[in-house]
């Protein structure tokens, strides 16, 4: 019988009453490659912070065995002295110190407090070779592209004396070259006998270099996968595969003219200025039609909504942008607002609401000269249209005086939601309307939506759930790495089609 | 049984509540505490009628700076250049006034219009090239200070035209001259009635529009207790001059800036930003322009301490305002505003500053000295923040 380097056992981690992790197991063999996949929010990225210690013991519960051992991190250092090294998206080197500064950073070769830095540069060096990279150890993160960043990572992680390595969507930002150099380095660590979990969104990936692939949903783990029973087929079933019925409420909704339409759109990086983000978009949205654009994080779909929302994102933003046949010229985020254009942002608590404040200003915030006159705040107006909001939208709370923090997640996007009908749009970009909450409130937020369209609004939801764009759309467009690879009507398309699409690897230089 | 449960619920009611007002008004215990403290310590000395003139006319700069400075902390920044820039203008008046013997009438608003062309300065770097506040305010301390030597060559300019003078030195006039200052009574009256409509009315206000409102009797005890300190106040100011004219800049500027903070849609935007700026941004706020904008108005706001402290030494020295950069952020801050931004009130700072004056004021009847005048300020101030920044993970835990 093979031997298990982890074992991880009836996981349960809960944020303030919403369940992440639901009993997940994950078993990984010494020496092999382990996938890890699931949707945008299945709990994944939870798991690995569980497993590292970022989230402590005690906050979780569940058995986690490593080489035999039960281990009870308390924190990221703890996991780290036992060999368990993550690299995570985000990168988390310091741009401005060198590379080999960089891969001892919190482990600097020293001599009684002294930096050795000939042994540091010859160490690091050494590491490099390693991973396949040729550079001077001594110049700056910042100087060198993603792809070697990645792999300074993978090197910083070996000085650890690593045994299991765990890469958390580690060709995400990479191209095709960069990427199977990538996963020839992992195959190549295999053989010296480094474990390594990997979780990606790109199945080809994951099919190529995986001995076993499990899949989570919903925070449970659906079934692990062995070598002989891997196909992108059950891997996309599995990790769509639940029930949709009575979970969207119906629409009946009589679909009339374009409303809202996007021509050859074309957005360049805001940092890397010469880098196209958004290739060549083109869509548009009929009066009452929910449209949906479906794309996995990092396709560029917020990209899209807030270029589009007053040039909030991206630099030589080129194309045309037609409201009822009149061509847009938008500027900033006032004037996309008084245009009837809303963004309701991904990211409630750091771009969506003020949570300090409450639920009264939040929602009257967008619409401010709706409820004053020559700029003196009309408090009985205000009062009467809020407290309409917090009703409709059936907003749990103590009253319109409540701190939006004090509010559940679901209660919160409400608010968020109400801040954008109150402004009284006609077209709506919705960018993952459900993110963090509950299937209760998720109704509820479904039904406002339907309520929207049946007003002759333009819909558009963005999100990274297949049920939830199911559910939702008319139309959909699906997108991937900046283009969009397809559109689709909601009755001609499964689940594992769109995300077919969803993943589709678009080679470089196509534009 | 079932009496004992609620009399403990009840007792517990009672000791949240208790807590809840000693949290909410604790900066005004404080200055209670304070005034008392130093009445003892004084033996008399700080409720004299000349003493309280005095810590109105000594302290009148803090207000005027801290009220500006609140907006600056509101949207999370800080400006450290108001010192200086209280001096410069202060020489550029001198210059203007005493070595040129231009008219005071031209001098005031010119001397407000640079206090704005400085802030549009401070405000441009800040706001549209996003340079952080404290490094370029930083650099107009510097600055200011520097042009105010080269101006005033080392030198103090003195005196001042009368009419200059009045700012800091005039009172309302007495209507039986030498005798008890009935203007200033009758205006005190005034000022009373009005207070009192006014909490009664924004108390209705607030009911309607589904705000929470005090309890009934906290709310009528805030209310003797106001009532009691504008009829004290008056009372012995009217035994030595009455009414000084820098009370009505004063009381006109809290009105101001009360009114801009609570009833417009400038305020609102403030708080916004201040509070989440990205969420601000992405819901119409020119954040850039409203952060603009309020380095203007504290640039004007210097300006205008500037000319109230010249007016009051009546000469224009290079060292004036010399770290009140630092009470008047030490004001904002004690009266219970964020660092970070978001939080902060107009009837806070005015008790942050009322503290510090009271501190000033106190310490130099008592003769402490001012090493440790400024480190016993310094120890309020971190005491301050330090009880708020508890008080609020308090909140968040429960």
């Amino acid at each position: 019988m093979a031997k298990y380097i982890l074992e991880m056992d009836d996981i349960v981690k809960t944020f303030s009453g919403v369940k992440a992790l639901d009993g997940v197991d994950l078993k990984v063999e010494e020496g092999e490659i382990h996938a890890l996949v699931g949707e945008n929010g299945a709990g994944k990225s939870t798991l690995m912070n569980v497993l590292s210690g970022v989230y402590p013991h005690g906050e979780y519960t569940g058995d986690i065995v490593f080489k035999g051992e039960t281990c009870e991190f308390k924190r990221l250092s703890d996991s780290e002295k036992k060999g368990i090294v993550i690299i995570h998206q985000e990168l988390a080197l310091v741009q401005f110190l060198s590379v080999s500064e960089n891969i001892f950073l919190g482990n600097e070769q020293s001599t009684k407090g002294v930096i050795d830095w000939g042994l540091s540069n010859k160490k690091a060096k050494a590491l490099l070779d390693k991973v396949g990279l040729k550079i001077n150890p001594q110049i700056l993160v910042a100087e060198i592209s993603v792809a070697q960043q990645q792999l300074v990572e993978i090197a910083k992680a070996m000085s650890k004396e690593v045994k299991l390595l765990i890469l958390d969507e580690p060709t995400a930002a990479l191209n095709d070259n960069d990427s199977e150099n990538l996963l020839k380095l992992l195959k190549e660590f295999q053989k010296q006998g480094i474990t390594s979990i990997i979780i990606s969104h790109k199945l080809n990936e994951v099919i190529d270099i995986a001995d076993k692939v499990t899949i989570i949903r919903d925070g449970k783990t659906v079934e692990t996968l062995t070598k002989d029973n891997i196909s992108e087929d059950r891997i996309i079933k599995g990790m769509v595969g639940r029930e949709l019925t009575n979970r969207f409420p119906k629409r009946d909704v009589e679909i009339g003219e374009t409303i809202f339409e996007v021509k050859n759109w074309d957005v360049y990086d805001e940092t890397f200025r010469d880098k196209k983000k958004l290739k060549n978009i083109n869509f548009h949205i009929k009066k009452g039609e929910v449209i949906g654009i479906a794309g996995l994080m990092g396709a560029g779909r917020t990209e899209l909504a807030l270029s589009i929302f007053g040039q909030s994102f991206g630099s030589k933003i080129t194309g045309e942008m037609y409201k009822n046949g009149n061509l847009l010229k938008i500027k900033s985020i006032p004037e996309a607002i008084s245009n009837g254009i809303a963004y309701l942002s991904e990211d409630r608590k750091s771009a969506g609401l003020n949570l300090i404040q409450s639920i009264r200003e939040n929602i009257s915030i967008a619409s401010l000269d709706k409820i004053s006159k020559n700029n003196i705040i009309n408090y009985g107006k205000e009062t009467k249209i809020v407290e309409e909001f917090r009703e409709k939208l059936n907003i749990k709370s103590s009253g319109i005086s409540q701190e939006v923090s004090s509010l559940s997640g679901g209660n919160q996007q409400k608010v968020a939601i109400g801040k954008w009908l109150l402004s009284d749009p006609d077209i709506l970009f919705l960018d993952e309307p459900t993110r963090g909450v509950d299937v209760g409130a998720k109704y509820e937020i479904y039904s406002v939506i339907n309520e929207i369209a049946a007003e002759g609004k333009a819909v558009c939801v963005i999100s990274s759930e297949l049920p939830e764009i199911l559910g939702m759309c008319d139309r959909i467009y699906a997108m991937s790495e900046g283009i969009f690879t397809g559109e689709v009507k909601n009755e001609n398309v499964t689940q594992e089609e769109l995300m077919e699409l969803m993943t589709m690897n678009i080679k470089e230089g196509v534009s | 049984m079932q009496m004992t449960k609620n009399q403990t619920k009840n007792k517990r009611i009672a000791s949240d509540m208790l807590k809840n007002i000693l949290s909410k008004y604790s900066m005004v215990f404080i200055f209670i505490a304070l005034l008392l403290l130093f009445q003892y310590l004084t033996g008399g000395i700080i409720f004299r009628p000349l003493n309280v003139t005095n810590l109105i006319l000594q302290n009148a700069y803090v207000l005027v700076l801290a009220l500006g400075m609140l907006l600056v902390v509101l949207l999370g920044n800080v400006d450290l250049s108001v010192g200086s820039v209280v001096a410069f203008v202060g020489a550029v008046a001198g210059k203007l006034m005493v070595d040129m013997n231009w008219n005071p009438y031209i001098v005031i608003p010119l001397a407000l219009i640079i206090g704005g062309i400085i802030g549009i300065w401070n405000g441009y770097w800040i706001a549209y090239l996003g340079i952080p506040s404290f490094v370029v305010t930083l650099g107009g301390l510097l600055m200011f200070r520097g042009l105010t030597q080269i101006i005033l060559g080392g030198k103090t300019l003195a005196p001042f035209p009368e009419e200059f003078q009045f700012i800091s030195s005039g009172y309302f006039p007495s209507l039986n001259p030498g005798g008890f200052h009935l203007l200033s009574v009758i205006l005190g009256a005034v000022i009373t009635i009005i207070t009192i409509f006014m909490l009664i009315s924004s108390r209705k206000t607030k009911e309607k529009n589904l705000y929470e409102v005090e309890s009934m009797g906290m709310f009528i005890t805030k209310m003797i207790l106001t009532i009691a300190l504008i009829m004290g106040v008056t009372w012995v100011l009217a035994q030595y001059r009455g009414y000084p004219f820098v009370l009505v800049i004063l009381a006109f500027l809290t009105m101001i800036f009360s009114f801009v903070t609570k009833k417009t849609t400038i305020g609102r935007r403030i708080y916004a930003t201040g509070g989440n700026r990205k969420a601000a941004q992405l819901s119409g706020v020119n954040t850039k322009s409203l952060e603009f904008w309020i380095f203007v108005n504290m640039g004007v706001m210097s300006a205008l301490a500037g000319l109230v402290l010249a007016s009051r030494l009546n000469a224009s020295t290079p060292q004036a305002g010399e770290g009140f950069e630092l009470d008047a952020l030490a004001a904002v801050y004690i009266g219970g505003a964020s660092t970070s931004g978001g939080i902060g009130t107009v009837l806070g700072t005015i008790i942050g500053a009322l503290i510090m004056g009271l501190l000033n004021n106190g310490m130099s009847i008592m003769g402490v000295g001012v090493d440790w005048q400024s480190a016993i300020k310094g120890l309020i101030l971190i005491f301050a923040v330090v009880f708020d920044v508890w008080n609020r993970k308090r909140k968040l835990k429960a």
